[in-house]
């Protein structure tokens, strides 16, 4: 019970400061995002061999996010990006998430 | 000219169609002029995301010298033969699509004063914000032998990608079976540490397959392999064992090009069959015209929050030119992420706005140890405030446990996305 509430509490915080942030700076998620289009395509448009981001629920991907961090996703499901989320904070990946999410998806990605 | 081949088909059907969003804004209010100078993984992807993200209101030109892109990274495959200089080619053609003017040229001089870049052409052009992006040039004087250029039509540099991989390539081609090739190492910093290392992996690769009697000696200015060292150990003793000597601390400082023999700072000669001199480096020449070289005349310091010179207003400088923050690669991926932190902060100023005060910055290098296995670096980066740089996040990064073909796969559809990222 009381590590919800705790898990809670990281929630709505994270939410809150995210939300702080959007409304300093218009375009702090897509700055944020944009280090990831090196690997996973133009607001997350990949080219074959890296997963589209593109229009993906923001909790689907911060579900996998968490599976990095975990360890639970590693070896052949998580070769570098067990390394590279740790340098992120929540609050980051929680903005980074909803930017990719609110992009067009493309047709037939994976 | 289209050269994207073979490898990189695969990706073009998802490729069209996220191209078909970024088509070129209509009309839109300019709000200035930024002339970028450099169509490398730095210049390339500032001018795109100049033009993207302030949807058509800059106008960007872009000054490269060369007609098409060629990447360092995966060159060290040409090298190796199992891929062709066109399959790293890339043309410009997107980036116009998207606006941007290209100009195939060469800048010679910045009056910083006047806001104008010289072209060798004599043409003259007017900007409110320069990014330069130039990657390195050798410093003059410290290989003896070496300064005439033509030099390296017998000893190749091969660290430009473009001719000089393919004349580096040919001349192992040339060789005899039982002969030497010597690469020599500078100390760093130097473009893209892993680099060598897997040049010499990519030579042990194509010598066991066609000419196994061959030798390969590495003279090594510093003094240790300077990334990813225990993987390059274990691929140098593994697969590739007897086949290379590996020398530390061998600084060479002369070369004699007609024999094709190298002297180090102690006076140990070393004669090869094919001969790759890498020599010492720094920002590219047209940092030094434009005056924004700051640090021990080799490299240029920047605001990391704008990527702008700290000596000369204005004028941005990414990618290998720019004089790292600690522990940050000189490599294609770093140059990619300098150029976005460096679009953003400059729309936002030219729009009257303040830049983002916490930019991040991510790097990935993929190292091919052979033509189809990969062993990967990363790191991520954040700015601090306190000390105005950029920081390794304590905690994060690393590097792959093994040399894998998973890794491999990952390394192929990396080159794809990011000449996608940057060039459209």
């Amino acid at each position: 019970m009381r590590l919800f509430v705790t898990g809670l509490a990281l929630c709505v915080g994270a939410h809150a400061a995210l939300a702080q942030a959007q409304a300093q700076d218009a375009n702090l998620a897509r700055n944020l995002a944009a280090a990831c289009f090196s690997c996973h395509g133009t607001d997350g448009h990949a080219q074959s061999g890296m997963a589209s981001l593109a229009g993906r629920p923001q909790a689907e991907i911060m579900r996998i996010i968490g599976e990095f961090r975990s360890g639970a996703r590693s070896g052949e499901q998580g070769t570098l990006m067990p390394q590279l989320v740790k340098g992120y904070t929540d609050a980051q990946m929680a903005l980074i998430a909803d930017y990719f999410s609110r992009q067009k998806p493309v047709q037939g990605a994976p | 000219m289209q050269t994207r081949r073979d490898f990189l088909k695969a990706g073009s059907a998802a490729g069209a169609l996220a191209a078909a969003s970024y088509a070129a804004p209509a009309r839109a209010q300019s709000v200035g002029r930024v002339v970028v100078v450099g169509g490398g993984y730095g210049g390339a992807t500032a001018a795109r995301y100049l033009r993207l993200w302030s949807e058509g209101r800059i106008e960007v030109t872009l000054v490269e010298r060369e007609p098409a892109f060629v990447s360092c990274p995966l060159s060290a495959l040409v090298v190796g033969g199992s891929k062709r200089i066109e399959d790293i080619t890339v043309g410009y053609e997107g980036l116009a699509r998207l606006g941007v003017k290209v100009i195939r040229g060469e800048a010679t001089e910045v009056d910083a004063e006047k806001k104008t870049v010289v072209l060798q052409s004599g043409q003259k052009l007017p900007y409110d914000r320069l990014v330069l992006s130039p990657g390195i040039d050798f410093i003059p004087g410290e290989v003896a032998g070496l300064d005439d250029p033509k030099a390296f039509d017998t000893v190749p540099h091969a660290w430009h990608a473009g001719p000089q991989t393919v004349l580096l390539r040919r001349q192992l081609e040339a060789m005899k079976d039982g002969g030497v090739y010597v690469i020599t190492i500078p100390l760093a910093p130097y473009r893209c540490s892993p680099a060598p290392y897997e040049r010499v992996c990519q030579v042990a690769w194509y010598f066991q397959k066609r000419k196994p009697k061959s030798k390969i000696i590495v003279l090594d200015a510093n003094e240790e392999i300077q990334a990813e060292k225990a993987l390059f150990q274990a691929v140098w003793n593994g697969p590739y064992k007897g086949m290379i000597e590996y020398r530390p601390s061998n600084d060479v400082k002369e070369v004699d090009v007609a024999t094709r023999t190298t002297v180090t700072d102690l006076g140990d000669k070393q004669q090869a069959d094919v001969l790759n001199v890498i020599p010492p480096q720094r920002a590219g020449a047209i940092a030094g015209k434009a005056g924004v070289i700051s640090v021990n005349q080799r490299w240029c310091q920047v605001d990391w929050l704008t990527l702008e010179s700290v000596v000369r207003p204005g004028i941005h400088v990414l990618g290998d030119s720019a004089f790292p923050a600690s522990v940050m690669p000189k490599s294609g991926h770093m140059a990619n992420q300098h150029a976005k932190t460096a679009a953003a902060a400059i729309i936002e100023l030219m729009s009257g706005r303040a830049p983002n005060p916490a930019p991040m910055m991510s790097n990935t290098c993929y190292s091919f140890v052979d033509d189809k296995r990969v062993i990967h670096v990363t790191s991520t980066h954040a700015y601090d405030a306190a000390e105005k740089t950029m920081k390794a996040v304590p905690g994060s990064g690393g590097t792959s446990a093994t040399a894998s073909e998973l890794e491999g796969r990952y390394g192929f559809a990396w080159a794809r996305n990011i000449w996608a990222d940057m060039l459209g």
